[in-house]
């Protein structure tokens, strides 16, 4: 049977092999923590990790993450001690309704991998997850302070 | 001791609120594998909340504090700032206050009728803090003196030597103590005095008035949040459906067969359109595919093959109505409002300016899509959904039913966004005749292109405006002809000739400030459903408003900062009838137009290429004024730099609350002037998901926005909405400063392209 790895742990798949992976974390396994917003790689909201990179879940057929380690929101934090991004994003208190939030800690903590160091002009190229808040302005401090804990947890 | 009884009756209500019902967030069918998954963290669970010392405090054993927070939780910050009105007469450390949302309290009244059992609970209107302000208050101070009153019996002192602070009950005299978490049981116990407890003065404030985090933001950022979405109840069934695209529409034919055929598809159910001229319950024809798991409904939903007809509507397109629009402009329409003679006045003036604008149809496109869970049963029916409005889920879903009201439960949810859409419960509507259809628990779920598709717009229109100046400079006259298809058509028992009163509210600035002043309303035909969109007619007429003013002081060679303040004058109480009445105070507006251009540096020249706007407004009791910095390239790349806002909304209850909302009302504003609208061809709404309905993403959102708050005592109003109507005419302001180009039509699209 195919198999995945989904926040660690060895998770068996022997559905449709077209079902975007978003609907297999929240409806099959529970994870409700990745959110829909728009179904067509358009928002962001669905982002989770696949083998460490960002992707948007809800365009991401299950056929496509035969063997892949998948990680969400929920198995992001190491266990109590919240990953740099989370903690930014409480001191920093940027959220509003939530609901655009796991998806961009998740697309920001996979950012972060590859920019530790971010400009303005790097989160404006590299982030575009939608926020129909308009959380941004708290967003954008959010992420440079992520930066700061990662740098800092790093030395 | 007393402890576990409250936990356990607690428990039950926990888990029997939905008809004996356990309510979690995971499916039953993954329960196992899920608790390996996450090994010590419980599923997140949604509460029946009921308050044991007075309806809205619980205070566990553990010294442990919940409030419940009557009104819903959409990014408003209601969740926080609700319980501190709670917590600050309670006499309780906020750290260890966690919220729940309250279901909806109904009861029947003495005069027979359904009415609120507690405070009223809907969040729409930015009312949730000015009607809440008292009453939370004294829910905490009658709890704190149910625990007061609980510690003298047990002390057997008199309750007047007693003194609250911190979760304690102490009597001085003796030295003796009592924490709230060991007095609850008996607090609960005793009867509320008959005379309502008094609240304390301003200057004893501890919690209203200082910046509190939001309460529930480690559940969201670690993705433990439950939103409707994630609602589940056992033995559910999933539904999405295909809507009529058509305004109006009805099917010809419809071929479910393949649909029915499709692994894990249980039904297909009929859900009927709505009465064509009463109100809307749903939002249009359509057939529900109903199945064991979502993915075999979308794939059902796929397999539809129905035939629709292309309703009254079908001539009807973008570039249509507003040529319709055009048209009855040329005529005469409703008088709304005429003080004086404005056309002898314009006749009679030294100079006379003249502007027509166009404002698109929007969408309120919350990022969680509509959803709703309902379990209609025989005994009782169920709702559990993401909306604004419980009571009026309530009474939709028990017309639509024909049930009772009392036995319809509501329980919202944390919604993922509201912005006005989920004022209106359609989408529960339809899941509640699914569910009856099908008699079984059915989480009915939109997708985003059936959210943009069938949306309550915000209206679309037309205006025209018209302003006359004597030799002195004075304004002499000012007329607004407003031609746009009104949000209050298919109102029950409201004549068209009333259909301004949602488009106009006609105390809003300049009336009362010109002697011959006057609205012109002109129903326009649409077959768009229309509802109020954040801020409703405000961020329309805002727009053309202040946009109007600024050229007027353009070619006056007048400063559009000093226009304004001599126009606004001295600080005065003008009756003011719209909501958010009942007085508008001028001065408080030039107050905060005055702030705004002290900190945002407004009068200074900027360099080529930039531009610095102005705009202000009375937004539902609120006032707003902002200054708006962009920059221009030569091909026509906007950036707005910066927006320094200063907002006065009487009494601040939470700092931070109000910046956030107003950062969240500049982002919504300068989204949905940069490039928001819907299109409409055919009959049918074209727009379908975020390619064609580009939400701003944070490469244009402002790297700077400053608040300044100025708090002055007065009974606070609420800020939900107040942030968004200014930043529009003063982003088209600063605009002009930048390039030279007016913008008349939103969104701004690609007219700044050279
Ligand atoms: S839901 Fe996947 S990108 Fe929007
Ligand atoms: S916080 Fe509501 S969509 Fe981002």
């Amino acid at each position: 049977m195919p198999q995945l790895k989904v926040n660690g742990r060895r998770v068996d798949y022997a559905g449709d092999p077209d079902m975007p992976l978003l609907w297999f974390l929240r409806e099959e396994q529970g994870l409700t923590g990745v959110k829909f917003g728009c179904g067509a790689a358009l928002c962001g909201a669905c982002t989770v990790h696949v083998d460490g990179a960002a992707v948007r879940s809800c365009v991401t057929p299950m056929a496509s993450v035969e063997g892949a380690s998948v990680t969400t929101i929920e198995g992001l934090s190491d266990g109590e001690t919240l990953h740099p991004v989370q903690e930014a994003w409480l001191e920093e208190d940027v959220a509003q309704c939530g609901y655009c939030q796991a998806g961009q800690i998740m697309a920001v903590a996979a950012f972060l991998e590859k920019t530790p160091d971010p400009t303005d002009a790097d989160i404006d190229d590299g982030l575009t997850n939608i926020c129909r808040c308009g959380t941004y302005h708290r967003l954008r401090k959010g992420v440079h302070r992520a930066a700061a804990l990662r740098a800092g947890r790093a030395s | 001791m007393n402890a576990p009884i409250i936990s356990s009756r607690r428990d039950i209500l926990r888990y029997a609120g939905a008809a004996g019902a356990l309510i979690i967030a995971a499916p039953l069918a993954s329960c196992a594998r899920r608790a390996k998954l996450e090994q010590d963290a419980p599923p997140p669970a949604l509460e029946w909340f009921e308050g044991e010392i007075g309806p809205f405090v619980v205070i566990n054993a553990d010294e442990t504090i919940v409030i419940g927070s009557p009104n819903p939780e959409m990014g408003q910050g209601v969740d926080t700032s609700l319980p501190m009105l709670v917590a600050e007469e309670l006499e309780v450390d906020f750290d260890k206050v966690r919220m729940v949302q309250m279901p909806l309290g109904l009861k029947t009244g003495d005069d027979g009728e359904i009415t609120w059992k507690h405070v009223p609970q809907g969040s729409g209107g930015s009312t949730s803090i000015p009607e809440n302000w008292e009453a939370l208050r004294r829910a905490g101070a009658l709890a704190r003196t149910l625990l007061v009153a609980a510690a003298a019996e047990r002390f057997g002192v008199p309750v007047a030597e007693l003194t609250a602070a911190n979760g304690v009950v102490t009597h001085e005299g003796t030295g003796r103590s009592a924490s709230y978490g060991a007095l609850a049981q008996e607090a609960a116990a005793i009867a509320p005095p008959a005379e309502a407890p008094a609240l304390k003065p301003r200057s004893r404030f501890r919690i209203i008035g200082k910046p509190q985090k939001m309460k529930n933001a480690r559940a969201i950022v670690t993705g433990r949040a439950v939103y409707g979405i994630d609602a589940t109840l056992p033995g559910m069934l999933h539904a999405v459906m295909e809507r009529c695209p058509y305004f109006d529409g009805t099917a010809i034919s419809v071929d479910d067969s393949a649909a029915r055929a499709v692994d894990g598809v249980v039904d297909v159910v009929k859900v009927r359109r709505p009465p064509l001229d009463g109100p809307y319950d749903v939002q249009a024809e359509g057939y529900a595919v109903v199945a064991t798991s979502l993915w075999a409904a979308m794939k059902g939903r796929r397999a539809l093959r129905i035939e629709w007809d292309h309703g009254p509507y079908a001539d009807e397109s973008s570039e249509s109505f507003k040529r319709h629009c055009a048209d009855l402009l040329s005529g005469a329409g409703r008088i709304a409002r005429h003080d004086g003679d404005f056309d002898a006045a314009f006749a009679g003036a030294a100079e006379t300016y003249e502007a027509t604008y166009w404002e698109p149809y929007v969408s309120h496109a919350p990022l969680e899509p509509q959803n709703a869970l309902a379990d209609v049963r025989a005994d009782a029916v169920t709702i559990i959904a993401p909306t604004q409005t419980p009571s009026s889920c309530n009474r939709m879903v028990a017309a639509a039913l024909g049930r009772e009201r009392l036995d319809v439960k509501v329980l919202p949810t944390r919604l993922g966004g509201g912005f006005g859409r989920r004022l209106s419960n359609d989408y529960a509507v339809e899941a509640a005749l699914i569910s009856q259809a099908v008699a079984k628990p059915v989480k009915l779920l939109w997708t985003r292109e059936d959210d943009l598709q069938h949306d309550f717009y915000r209206p679309a229109g037309m205006h025209e405006l018209k302003a006359a100046f004597n030799d002195a400079g004075e304004l002499t006259g000012w007329t607004h002809r407003l031609a746009s298809a009104s949000k209050y058509y298919r109102r029950e028992g409201l004549p068209e000739d009333e259909y301004w009163t949602s488009e106009f509210w006609d105390d809003d600035f300049p009336a009362n400030m010109t002697p011959n002043y006057r609205l012109e309303y002109f129903s326009a035909r649409s077959g768009a459903p229309r509802g109020s969109w954040r801020a409703p007619a405000h961020t329309a007429n805002a727009f053309v408003v202040q946009s109007f003013l600024n050229e007027i002081a353009h070619r006056r060679g007048e400063d559009p900062l000093a226009l304004r303040l001599r126009l606004l004058g001295e600080p005065r109480e003008i009756p003011y009838k719209n909501h958010g009445g009942p007085v508008f105070n001028p001065g408080r507006l030039a107050a905060c137009l005055k702030l705004a251009a002290e900190k945002g540096a407004y009068g200074e020249k900027t360099p080529p290429g930039r531009g610095r706007g102005i705009a202000g407004h009375f937004t539902f009791g609120g006032y707003c004024a902002q200054v708006v910095d962009v920059e221009v390239d030569g091909d026509g790349r906007l950036k707005t730099t910066r927006v320094v806002a200063a907002v006065d909304i009487g009494s601040v209850v939470n700092p931070n609350g109000v910046i956030a909302q107003l950062e969240s009302g500049v982002n919504d504003g300068l989204s949905t002037a940069l490039r928001l609208a819907i299109e409409i061809e055919g009959g049918r709404v074209t727009t379908s998901n975020f390619d064609t309905y580009p939400l701003m993403k944070i490469a244009d959102a402002p790297p700077v926005i400053e608040t300044h708050i100025i708090d002055n005592g007065d009974a606070p109003s609420g800020m939900g909405e107040m942030g968004i109507p200014p930043l529009a005419p003063a982003l088209a302001h600063a605009i002009f400063e930048a390039t030279g180009k007016r913008i008349r039509t939103l969104p701004i699209a690609d007219q700044l392209r050279a």
